[in-house]
């Protein structure tokens, strides 16, 4: 049951809306009752061949051999198609944003990363065929040592499983094997906290497991273009993904697709396109390429699993004044978006607390797994559950209520955020508010009093005086021009260089001394241009709070990676 | 391959088709007869998106032999409206707002369907029961139950 609470921000809101508030029909409610609308698979074919893939058995193996000879020749087998046959066999995701190196095959040439990766296609008359075609093919293994754990893929003499990133790390800003967060001074804040509280979390990878499983069907069009149904959610990443690895004009390929049985994130890949247009272009002929359901299982890339590490500095009366994480990504074998996953996530920190020091390093690791990708929030929920655990784990340490911990500690209108930007339209506290009063959840009469849009702003809208910056897990032998053509891998980032504070004459850090919730006023100072706190507030860029901390003024999204490509 | 002579009843009207020896029924109601109102999930009779109804029974199509509906009546989703005239299921599917994907949709309503023929006035324990062989991924439980309670309790009034 929805309840609104409309005495909350009631200014803020109008009524008089004609849509917003009201019930709408879905526009294709009535295909999905009468079993019309159309999915990727109701389309029918004359001809109709399958594409199957054989898989690899192994997490981690070079590739010796493949004898296809057998298989060819087998009833109903129209075409085997090899890791030569793709006219260009490397690629990731988000090149379509210059975000990252291409690093991932669409059919697995000298070595396979995990187990399912595909290795050779076969297109036959029907599935049947393709399986008793797959079951014919030789392929000599060689197999290798796999490392299925982040941090154990980290380690010095782990083995390497990305060609891309042989040191299984994605490469932050052209230069670091993590990606940073730093407001603050985190260890000094640490070292005046009445209580230091740690705790380790993590979570397995999550199957999107949509009902209709992932496929696609490629068919030959008038004036050689090629007509493709699909299940994907992004038809503009499958539509670029295709023509990039087809080497074909985008202008050829006719996309169609919106309806989707389910995808929830499943369905980003762009695996399924271009495999069936070249299945469509050796054989002339409409080519389906979907996944059974043990395929769905098995390869299809899941929620990737992440482990955190969050320390918190809290003081007695449950101020927490620094907040430090080290996460892990477990991207599997190959990018696709945990990369960008961990921006988001970073974005995210420190959950919504006003925190006057926070400081983040995640990694974004490669591991003999099945590639993750995008579900429903990922970068954030795995994060969220560790911070709202470890909340309960500091309220249980210093002996405080949880929810007064969470409402003491929420942002506020005007707050200061650690990425340095204001929190505005929060709602935390009332959100701890109404689920203390359903659980009946007994909170003291100054913590039902307060309000996100009170006490917010001011001294908590300002950028801490100092922030510690490192150099630590800084990649040396990469640059801007350099990197993406590099013939050689890039240097390994251990040893890394040593962890310098930047200005260690920087006054001690002292917590504020009075109880009020305002937490480390004392050791920040304006930003410039600080916004008013509440209603007025519009979005203007923060100024580095020092000359060290100055970066190029580059703002293109190609700036998170930094990685000119071509 | 050998193929294999099938008449059956389809949403009643009668199909003759050749479909190839050990081929299952969604296969032949989807790329033999050309109704794709049931949809294949899993192939291993766990989702229930496949749902049929034969001689009124609901059926997981993907599991059913396609020979043993040999003289047998099918009923799928295609076939629930009368015309232009919606099947008091499907107004109550659209009225509770009980489609999101729409994936799961025809199973739902063949077994939604098939416990208002036996049982026209279900708690709503037994619409639970009666879709329980079916997956919504999208979880959308709580709507499909409330509109197949709406459906028996409007009595069919907007059928046909």
């Amino acid at each position: 049951m929805i309840e609104f609470r409309k005495e909350y921000f009631a200014d803020e809101r109008d009524d008089n809306l004609n849509e917003i508030g009201k019930p709408t029909q879905r526009q294709d409610m009535l295909g999905h009752v009468t079993g019309r609308s159309p999915y990727f698979d109701d389309h029918l074919f004359d001809g109709l061949l399958h594409l199957k893939c054989l898989r690899s058995p192994h997490h981690h193996a070079r590739i010796r051999s493949v004898d296809t000879s057998e298989a060819e020749r087998m009833p109903g087998v129209k075409k085997v198609i090899r890791a030569r046959d793709v006219p260009l066999n490397l690629n990731t995701l988000l090149s379509l944003m210059d975000f990252g190196l291409d690093d991932e095959p669409m059919l697995a040439d000298k070595k396979v990363c995990y187990v399912g990766e595909p290795v050779v296609a076969v297109v036959a008359e029907t599935e049947r065929a393709c399986f008793d075609a797959i079951a014919k093919i030789r392929v000599d293994y060689e197999v290798l040592p796999h490392v299925l754990d982040v941090e154990e893929a980290i380690k010095p003499g782990a083995p390497s499983v990305n060609p891309t990133y042989p040191t299984n790390t994605f490469l932050y800003h052209e230069k670091y094997d993590h990606q940073k967060l730093r407001f603050g001074d985190v260890e000094a804040a640490l070292r005046q906290a009445d209580h230091v509280v740690e705790g380790r979390y993590q979570m397995s990878p999550i199957e999107q497991a949509p009902t209709e499983t992932c496929g696609a069907i490629a068919a030959p069009e008038t004036n050689n273009r090629f007509v493709v149904y699909t299940s994907t959610q992004a038809l503009f990443f499958s539509l670029g993904t295709a023509a990039k690895m087809l080497k074909v004009s985008s202008n050829r390929l006719h996309f169609i697709g919106g309806t989707v049985g389910g995808g929830f994130g499943g369905k980003v890949d762009s695996i399924h396109e271009p495999m069936a247009i070249l299945g469509c272009m050796l054989t002339g002929k409409p080519v389906r390429y979907a996944w059974d359901r043990e395929e769905e299982m098995q390869v299809g890339a899941p929620r990737g699993a992440e482990r955190w590490y969050i320390t918190d500095g809290v003081m007695n009366d449950g101020r927490i004044i620094a907040r430090k994480f080290t996460g892990y990504f477990d991207s599997g074998a190959y990018t696709r978006l945990s990369s960008y996953a961990i921006i988001k996530g970073t974005g995210h920190l420190p959950g919504p607390y006003t925190i006057p020091n926070v400081s983040s390093d995640v990694y974004c690791v490669f591991t003999n797994r099945t590639p993750a990708t995008a579900m429903r929030g990922f970068g954030i929920t795995g994060v969220d559950f560790s911070i709202e655990a470890h909340m309960d784990k500091v309220a249980s340490k210093i002996g405080m209520n949880p929810i007064e911990l969470r409402i003491l500690n929420s942002y506020r209108d005007g707050d200061m955020k650690a990425h340095r930007r204001l929190a505005k339209n929060t709602a935390l506290i009332e959100c701890c508010q109404v689920v203390a009063e359903k659980a009946k959840w007994k909170i003291g009469n100054e913590y039902k009093a307060m309000s996100s849009l009170k006490g917010g702003g001011g001294e908590r809208a300002l950028i801490p005086a100092h922030t510690a910056i490192d150099q630590k897990g800084m990649v040396r032998g990469s640059g801007s021009s350099s990197f993406g053509y590099q013939p050689q891998p890039y240097v390994p980032s251990t040893p890394t260089f040593p962890s310098t504070p930047a200005f260690p004459s920087v006054p001690a850090y002292t917590p504020a001394a009075s109880s009020s919730p305002a937490p480390g006023a004392s050791e920040r100072r304006p930003a410039e241009n600080a916004p008013t706190p509440s209603s007025t507030y519009t979005p203007t860029p923060s100024q580095p709070a020092t000359p060290v901390e100055q970066r190029p003024a580059v703002n293109r999204f190609s700036s998170i990676s930094g990685l000119r490509r071509r | 391959m050998a193929k294999k002579p099938i008449q059956f009843q389809l949403n009643g009207s009668g199909q003759a088709i050749f479909a190839e020896e050990g081929s299952n029924l969604l296969d032949v109601l989807r790329r033999g007869v050309g109704d794709l109102s049931p949809k294949y999930g899993c192939g291993q009779g766990t989702c229930g998106t496949c749902t049929v109804l034969v001689n009124g029974e609901p059926r997981l199509s993907c599991l059913t032999l396609a020979e043993t509906v040999e003289g047998q009546s099918v009923e799928t989703t295609a076939g629930l409206a009368h015309g232009p005239q919606l099947h008091a299921l499907q107004h109550a599917f659209m009225d509770n707002f009980a489609a999101q994907c729409g994936y799961c949709t025809p199973g739902m309503l063949m077994a939604a369907k098939a416990l208002l023929d036996r049982n026209p006035s279900p708690s709503r324990e037994e619409v639970v029961e009666a879709i329980s062989g079916n997956i919504c991924r999208c979880t959308g439980y709580e709507p499909i139950i409330n509109a197949v309670l709406a459906a028996a309790q409007s009595g069919g009034r907007r059928y046909g």
